[in-house]
């Protein structure tokens, strides 16, 4: 049988109506091994400080709503389990950085959403309507197939250091949106958009420190993906 | 306080939302609010497929997607809408196309197509390949590809917002609707949202059950505002239970694993579903697989320390083939129980998922005060509406085809209702119930925690309220949920701040859990049969002759402000489809 136990989350609190500063907090809670930091964030709130706030959706990392930095690393708290963590210390949950604090684990989404936005993540077809879909090879469809998993939760995004000192950088999942329609044998803007991350905000400020390749819950190779954008330009050939 | 003027307003962004805004913001000045972000939404979740007979890779016509539809849902689906759902499921699915999806392919390069529960080739002979899929994360794609559209037409959202009213305007003694109510979670603040036309598209109420594949946010927010304006509720007994939960925990694990030759077998390793479903087997429709998974369980032929759960078996099948069609959900077995598919039996257990009842709309998403009273101004679409497409059972794929074709109908009827009215003035006090909700909330002082009260309902319902009910199981699930709604009264919430109070919405959210935990049980109480995902085992037959018909809910207001719930029915459309013995 396996047993709860004890276990120790120390978390940074800022509530904007009371604090001027963030500050950490310590709680205690019972948990399995098998929980989810989320469920122990879910019993804080629910027995001990409902003040205590942070987004959370789905439970199971498809939402993308509950990206935190975890131990020091940025992870969705459904997807990240008690057993994988070492437990003889208190474990360390605060909010996702470079985008503004708002409250305890929440952050502003809207300069992230923005950053997407801007490079055109739709796609851009050539041609007419076919009256039935357009054809797509099984490798045309593979080519983009990794960096069509984002999820948007910004885990990648906040834990790139050049995101972090640089407001204006687009960051590593605005890129993956736009290698998912460049690499798309369907879309025709690929020069529009390779165009938009040629500024001097785009991808030549990747320094390549696999952060985000780290960080990313869904397994997609970001760096990889930044680096095959990055070709794209210098060859300007998809 | 901030109002806004919109020619329409929509109300939640997942599938149905964002169909519609994309329909809508073409034809007149549109809003989507939200209480998440757009891409948030539990559409996302949905991972199999989304079926069209597009015969891509088989014979196929939409005529045998809509005898499977009425079938699947146990001859309880509006016969009329089903078809108008089928025949337009090719469309919704060329549409997603061009939007971009990025659809799985056959060697041709079209879109693949892969077997799912229920959908078979002419009328029942075979399971036929109809879903269109991406991977297992079709509804990951739908959400994306939708979002990425409403960005490419400039589709206005208003997130977290969350709207708690609908304004509804008395004119020639007919309610017309003029408008929502939203409390802005950043700020505390109420806003007011003036509008000819409002579509509720806010999704589900599955936290009413402990054991779901839900959203922790799927609380029933629409359903429950109309309810509490006294609009009614349709078919709220039936509620499906998807068979293949994650054992314990309820995260769901895609049918279209046993499309691709997945089975499931009991402690033995039997494969009991031969014995249920002789012809389609494992691909029987939900609520026939879920209920042989609790017999085996209730029989003893449950697997693990407690018996209380069924394998899934994957191991037969090449692991390229897992790992490339089935990536997603190997991974939820390996996290969260540590269980390879590739090469180990995956614990199942049924889990909380859908409803099938919802808001009655018309094959228009026009809202219903009555059996055939339109509200003037209100539509519905996706999971919080019953038009009724899925009767009393949904198969699988056809909640994704719904949100597409609905959403669709819903964004370009509400668009050309409002280009054909004008603004109706908003009713006296239009802010007062929310005001009163919110400040009764967040000045509280009772003992009763949230969490608790929450807990308690989802366990009542689990035990009393799930695959199989008796007239004493939901005699007891209706004691504990009236219990729940006194001790509700007498809530208090931590957080009195006004920046992102998640204490006070999540109090917000039981009530309306709340409401509808009453009105599904109750619902529950009165049909006396069993017909698709409602099993009375007292009743344990379908009874055609005295519930071949809809149940509808009505919420009425005594003069001492104790509100009842009233029962009527309405009859089933039925076109050419006379109901028949459901077997597979």
């Amino acid at each position: 049988m396996i047993e709860a136990a004890e276990v120790t989350l120390n978390v940074r609190r800022f509530l904007p109506e009371v604090d001027d500063q963030p500050h950490w907090e310590e709680f205690k809670v019972s948990a399995f091994p098998t929980d989810r930091v989320l469920d122990a964030l879910t019993q804080i709130k629910e027995q001990q400080d409902g003040t205590l706030t942070f987004r959370r959706s789905c439970g199971h990392g498809i939402c993308g709503s509950d990206a935190m930095r975890i131990n020091g690393r940025n992870r969705l708290a459904c997807k990240t389990l008690i057993k994988d963590l070492d437990i003889s210390a208190a474990i360390t949950v605060e909010a996702i950085k470079g985008l503004p604090l708002e409250k305890d684990l929440v952050v502003d989404m809207e300069p992230f959403f923005d950053a997407y936005r801007e490079v055109m993540p739709f796609l851009v077809p050539e041609g007419h309507e076919p009256t039935r879909e357009r054809l797509q090879s099984a490798e045309d469809r593979a080519r983009f197939d990794d960096t069509t998993k984002c999820i948007l939760c910004a885990a990648s995004t906040s834990s790139c250091p050049v995101f972090w000192t640089d407001g204006q950088y687009f960051g590593p999942a605005a890129i993956v949106a736009a290698h998912r329609f460049i690499f798309d044998s369907r879309d025709a803007a690929a020069e529009e958009r390779l165009s938009i991350l040629n500024d001097r905000e785009g991808v030549w400020r990747c320094r390549t420190t696999f952060n985000c390749t780290e960080a990313c819950p869904r397994g997609i190779e970001v760096t990889k993906a930044i680096q095959e954008v990055k070709r794209a330009l210098i060859f300007r050939r998809v | 306080m901030q109002t806004h003027r919109y020619d329409v307003v929509i109300v939640g962004a997942g599938g149905a939302g964002m169909r519609a805004a994309i329909e809508s913001t073409k034809r007149a000045r549109t809003a989507v609010l939200t209480k998440l972000y757009p891409t948030r939404s539990h559409t996302g979740a949905a991972q199999g497929g989304m079926c069209a007979a597009l015969a891509n890779v088989e014979e196929d016509n939409w005529e045998w997607h809509t005898f499977d539809t009425i079938k699947g849902g146990d001859y309880l689906v509006d016969q009329d809408a089903a078809e108008v759902m089928c025949r337009e499921a090719i469309d919704a699915v060329l549409d997603l196309e061009r939007m971009g999806l990025p659809f799985n392919r056959t060697e041709e390069g079209r879109i693949d197509q892969r077997r799912f529960g229920g959908h078979t080739r002419n009328h029942g002979e075979a399971a036929v390949r109809r879903a269109c899929y991406a991977a297992d994360r079709t509804g990951h794609m739908i959400l994306q590809t939708l979002y990425q559209n409403c960005v490419k037409e400039g589709v206005e959202f208003y997130n977290e917002f969350y709207v708690l009213d609908l304004l509804m305007t008395e004119v020639d003694g007919e309610r017309r609707t003029s408008g929502v109510v939203a409390y802005e979670l950043a700020t505390g603040e109420i806003h007011l949202f003036q509008a000819k036309s409002v579509i509720f598209a806010s999704g589900g109420y599955g936290k009413v059950w402990k054991t779901t594949s839900n959203a922790h946010t799927l609380t029933g927010d629409g359903m429950g505002i109309v309810w509490r304006r006294n609009l009614p509720l349709e078919d709220m007994e039936f509620y499906q239970f998807h068979p293949t939960g994650l054992a314990g925990l309820g995260v769901l694990l895609t049918e279209g694993a046993r499309g691709e030759g997945g089975m499931l077998r009991n402690a033995t390793g039997e494969r009991f579903m031969e014995r249920v479903a002789p012809t389609i087997k494992d691909l029987a429709p939900r609520d026939m697989v879920a209920r042989a998974m609790v017999a085996e369980v209730r029989e003893g032929r449950g697997a693990g320390p407690n018996k209380d759960y069924v394998y899934l078996d994957l191991t037969h099948l090449p692991k390229e083939q897992i790992e490339s069609k089935l990536p997603d959900i190997t991974e939820f077995a390996r996290t969260y129980l540590g269980v390879d598919p590739v090469t180990e039996l995956v614990p199942v257990f049924p889990t909380a998922h859908y409803a099938m009842g919802g808001i009655p709309t018309d094959v228009n998403t026009r809202v219903l005060s009555d059996n055939d009273t339109v509200v003037p101004g209100l539509y519905a679409a996706g999971e919080c509406a019953c038009v009724s497409v899925h009767g009393a059972n949904r198969l699988g794929t056809n909640s994704l085809l719904d949100i597409n074709v609905f959403g669709r109908r819903a964004g370009i009827a509400a668009a050309d209702y409002a280009v054909e009215h004008d603004y109706l003035d908003l009713p006296v006090d239009p802010q007062g119930q929310t005001m009163a909700l919110v400040e009764g909330i967040r000045s509280a002082t009772g003992g009763e925690r949230v969490g608790a009260i929450r807990r308690d309902m989802q366990e009542t319902m689990d035990m009393n309220a799930q695959v199989y009910r008796t007239e004493a199981t939901l005699k007891q699930a209706l004691t504990d949920v009236s219990e729940l709604k006194r001790r509700f009264a007498h809530i208090s919430i931590q957080d009195k701040g006004a920046r992102f109070n998640t204490d006070l919405l999540e109090a917000i959210e039981l009530g309306f859990l709340l409401d509808l935990a009453e009105v599904t049980v109750i619902s529950a109480l009165e049909r006396k049969e069993s017909r698709g995902g409602h099993a009375r085992e007292d009743y344990p037959t379908r009874d055609d002759v005295n519930f071949m018909r809809h149940t509808m809910a009505y919420r009425t207001e005594g003069r001492d402000g104790e509100t009842t719930v009233r029962l009527d029915y309405k009859p089933v459309v039925t076109t050419r489809y006379q109901p028949m013995e459901r077997k597979y």
